[in-house]
């Protein structure tokens, strides 16, 4: 019984560590994405996806065939949706380009459709939104991207950055 | 421009940034992973636990209180037919 556990941890670190040698590239770069913070200086983006890599850890032996870069990026999301709306909505850092001009949702919304690829259907259920309203958030936030607005720098500037 | 261009356009602006993954991240994760995992164990056992001390509770008050047995009569029954 207890060798039967000791073996099963060994061949579930083995296979996570697999995993994330193959997968933590890109799911590093979707978390710093939804953040918009620099690649050089993320530590949100990396709180984030630690803690959704431990959630698809924990899951490992229970996922039966599910896929674990899946499971993962849906941790991201929804981890992400719901810290965004009630602690950062409002703090924005002034680097990370063009994104910091999106709201969280808008972000997430193009992330997940265009960055990683998910359906819209599929974005409409993990975040519990009608489909058309993916479909919108997701055209208003090209818009954005593709012509930034000139004025909406100072947004930023007015926020006073915590000590 | 088609939607389909604009889409290519924002990918493009997206994957601008080559990926780079956190030194030690699969370390930290696995810890905190590995703390969740001990502490669903932990909790599972303790509902079992006290499961059992709620069954074993019930059965040691059956046994004493026996409620299937049909209490004492406490008043005389009416005497009729004579």
């Amino acid at each position: 019984m207890r060798e039967r556990r000791v073996a099963q941890g060994a061949r579930r670190a083995r296979e996570f560590e697999a995993f994330v040698a193959g997968a933590a590239g890109r799911l590093s770069q979707t978390a710093t994405l939804l953040t918009a913070e620099p690649p050089k200086d993320n530590p949100r983006a990396r709180r984030l996806l630690t803690h959704a890599l431990a959630h698809t850890y924990a899951d490992w032996d229970r996922l039966r065939g599910e896929d674990p870069y899946d499971r993962t990026r849906q941790h991201l999301a929804v981890r992400f949706a719901r810290g965004a709306w009630h602690r950062h909505s409002f703090f924005r850092p002034a680097l990370g380009g063009t994104l910091n001009m999106l709201s969280p949702q808008e972000r997430l919304i193009l992330v997940l459709r265009l960055y990683e690829g998910v359906a819209e259907e599929q974005t409409a259920a993990l975040l519990g939104l009608p489909a058309e309203r993916v479909h919108a958030v997701c055209l208003r936030a090209m818009a954005t991207v593709l012509h930034p607005p000139r004025e909406t720098t100072p947004r930023v500037a007015k926020v006073v950055a915590p000590s | 421009m088609s939607l389909r261009e604009r889409e290519a356009a924002v990918r493009r602006v997206l994957e601008r940034t080559p990926p780079q993954v956190p030194p030690g991240l699969c370390g930290d994760a696995m810890r905190r992973g590995g703390r969740l995992l001990r502490r669903r164990t932990a909790a599972r056992r303790l509902m079992w636990l006290v499961l059992l001390a709620a069954v074993v509770a019930f059965f040691v008050w059956a046994v004493m209180a026996r409620p299937w047995v049909e209490p004492p009569s406490e008043t005389t029954p009416p005497l009729t037919g004579w």
